[in-house]
């Protein structure tokens, strides 16, 4: 018998959503006024009930990506469908699907927290009592209805960053894009609101999130896709692509001077200056191990630090592969 | 719930929020327009107007109403819709509507409606301004209602324009300035065209505005220098044509999509 495609499915039968993804990206390419290319062919599936890192240096394409997705940035070619619905063709059943939540703040500065809350459920076309509702359920689970009549200005950062993720949730939709959201939120804010998003992902709302902090991603999400000048050059699991952080460098601040580099199996040492010695470990390594045979040879550490952002890490760790990659196929 | 229910709540939610937003900010929404309207009849009405004699049959003071009130309807539905939507570009809250499932004529309806309920407020402040100095009874209350109705969706709707194709603060008081009040002067708010020599006459008649103000003097007085029907077919055309040229750039996303 010939299988027809499965009608979109809902929250409640999750038993069907592996055949319609939550996102299905083909061919995306945007080229800007002014010529620059900034998507170059983006392919990209994101299965129901996922939690989905997309990650990328600076400027290679995230927020383009997620703006063309959610009707803010017009493509210039290619296909988005979201739950089965294509952008072009039903994008009102697309943008119901979708709620957004920015990277740059954009809300009216002079409204109350609860009016911005209220206004976007009612341009979703939520009567005004089951908005009151929605609005009332979606501060509360972010801890904002005590603060409900503050004008947004008034808010710290971390305050609008989860008004926003307020506003995105007022309709229920079933796929929640985040674009940065603990982008300078500290740190406890940042635990409270991975703890809101985890629990929001097992009641069955799919994620997609981009971040600059691996930890986040790496705490939070299952699969992920690296982006890089306007394409995807990863798409793997998240343990996958830990384990291609292939080393790790380290800044040991030490007690007294030494004269010359220690020399150790498996870790390679260089001086910054007297009382400072930087240590590359690799994968097969540990910590423990580094300070095992440092103390072996009578040297004690004050401190140490990681010298580079992991996530920074790995992406040089990919540039390089791919010239490397690109040196052999010349010769 | 339909698809009509809905579209009828997020049109309420945008009217709502923009005559919430002209209401707060009254001090520089509405009273400007009373306090200007109040001097022009203080001085053309009563200090000058008695040197100038009946204008068209009318009492200087009785023949200036109309224009002025409509003045006022133009100035403040051009200024609320273009100040309003050029904000929400500007600090780009217009974002919570793109990416909602709002189609693109119910936010431009909820806007041309919030442009026409402050046209309202301001028009129906500055009549009653009026009565305290005239005693003119509005001679067609439907007329007056129809071509109020229609001159303010017609500039609300070149105000969304304007505000589409602004890129700073600036760009949104140029227009009014440099067209819309000239236009407005000659459009026959002080004067009747009979006045004028023929070739005046005739520039002035491709001014649409003198068609509005004509109309709108038939509603409140019974006296027009323009046929009704002509008056009202002009003005239909253009709101016509400029809905038309607003869904066009909405749906090309121009100046509010990358
Ligand atoms: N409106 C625009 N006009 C021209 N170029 C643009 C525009 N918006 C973005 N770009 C360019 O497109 C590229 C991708 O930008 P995008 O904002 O998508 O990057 P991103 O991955 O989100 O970066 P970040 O991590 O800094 O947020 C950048 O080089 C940027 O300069
Ligand atoms: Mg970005």
């Amino acid at each position: 018998m010939p299988v027809t495609s499965a009608p979109p499915s809902t929250h409640a039968d999750g038993a069907r959503s592996s055949r319609v993804p939550a996102l299905a990206v083909r061919g995306l390419t945007k080229t800007y006024r002014g010529g620059f290319q900034a998507l170059k062919g983006v392919d990209l599936t994101v299965e129901e009930g996922d939690f989905f890192a997309l990650l990328g240096p600076n400027g290679a394409g995230k927020s383009t990506l997620i703006g063309i997705v959610t009707s803010l940035v017009n493509k210039s070619a290619g296909t988005v469908e979201v739950f089965g619905h294509d952008l072009d063709r039903d994008p009102e059943a697309v943008k119901t699907c979708l709620g957004l939540v920015p990277q740059e703040y954009n809300f009216n500065l002079f409204l109350p927290v609860l009016e911005v809350v209220l206004n976007q459920a009612g341009y979703y076309g939520i009567p005004r009592r089951e908005a009151m509702r929605r609005a009332e359920r979606s501060l509360r689970q972010l801890d904002l209805w005590g603060r409900r009549h503050t004008e947004m200005r008034r808010l710290s950062g971390g305050l609008k960053r989860r008004t926003m993720i307020a506003r995105a949730l007022v309709h229920e939709p079933r796929l929640l894009i985040l674009d940065e959201p603990t982008a300078g939120v500290d740190i406890e804010i940042r635990r409270s609101m991975w703890e809101f998003l985890r629990r929001l992902n097992r009641e069955g709302t799919t994620i997609i999130l981009t971040t600059h902090y691996l930890e986040e991603a790496e705490s939070l999400c299952r699969d992920v896709a690296i982006i890089n000048r306007g394409e995807i050059t990863e798409r793997v699991e998240m343990g996958e692509m830990l384990a291609r952080l292939r080393t790790e460098t380290f800044v040991l601040n030490l007690k007294g001077r030494i004269a010359e580099l220690p020399q150790l199996d498996g870790f390679v040492f260089q001086h910054l200056d007297d009382g400072t010695l930087e240590v590359e470990i690799t994968r097969d390594h540990t910590i423990n191990g580094l300070f095992e045979a440092l103390s072996r040879n009578g040297i004690e550490v004050l401190s140490l630090r990681n010298k580079q952002n992991r996530l920074e890490r790995l992406f040089l760790d990919m540039v390089d592969g791919r010239e490397a990659a690109a040196r052999e196929d010349a010769r | 719930m339909s698809r009509w229910q809905r579209y009828r709540v997020t049109l309420t939610t945008i009217l709502v929020k923009e005559v919430l937003r002209f209401s707060r900010i009254w001090v520089q929404t509405v009273l400007p327009s009373v306090i200007t309207t109040a001097l022009y009849f203080v001085i053309f009405g009563r200090l000058i107007g008695e040197r100038i004699g009946p204008m068209d049959g009318y009492p200087y003071l009785d023949f200036i109403v109309p224009g002025l009130v409509l003045m006022a309807v133009i100035t403040n539905t051009y200024a609320n819709v273009v100040s309003s939507f050029y904000s929400s570009k500007f600090s780009r809250f217009i974002e919570e509507m793109l990416v909602s499932p709002a189609p693109n004529w119910v936010i431009l309806a909820g806007y041309v409606a919030g442009g026409v309920a402050r046209g309202l407020l301001v028009g129906v402040a500055v009549i009653t301004v009026a009565m305290l100095f005239t005693d003119i009874r509005i001679h067609s209350v439907g007329i007056t209602l129809v071509v109020f109705l229609l001159t303010a969706v017609l500039f609300a709707l070149a105000g969304f324009i304007n505000a589409i194709f602004a890129n700073s603060f600036d760009d949104i008081s140029i227009v009014p300035t440099f067209i819309l009040t000239p236009l407005t002067y000659l459009g026959g708010v002080f004067y009747s065209i009979d006045l004028l020599p023929p070739f005046w006459q005739s520039v002035s008649l491709a001014n649409p505005i003198l068609y509005m103000i004509n109309a709108f003097r038939y509603g409140l007085l019974g006296v027009s220098d323009i046929p009704l029907g002509v008056a009202f077919a002009i003005v239909m055309v253009f709101i016509v044509g400029l809905t038309l040229v607003c869904l066009h750039l909405l749906r090309r996303g121009v100046g509010i999509k990358t």
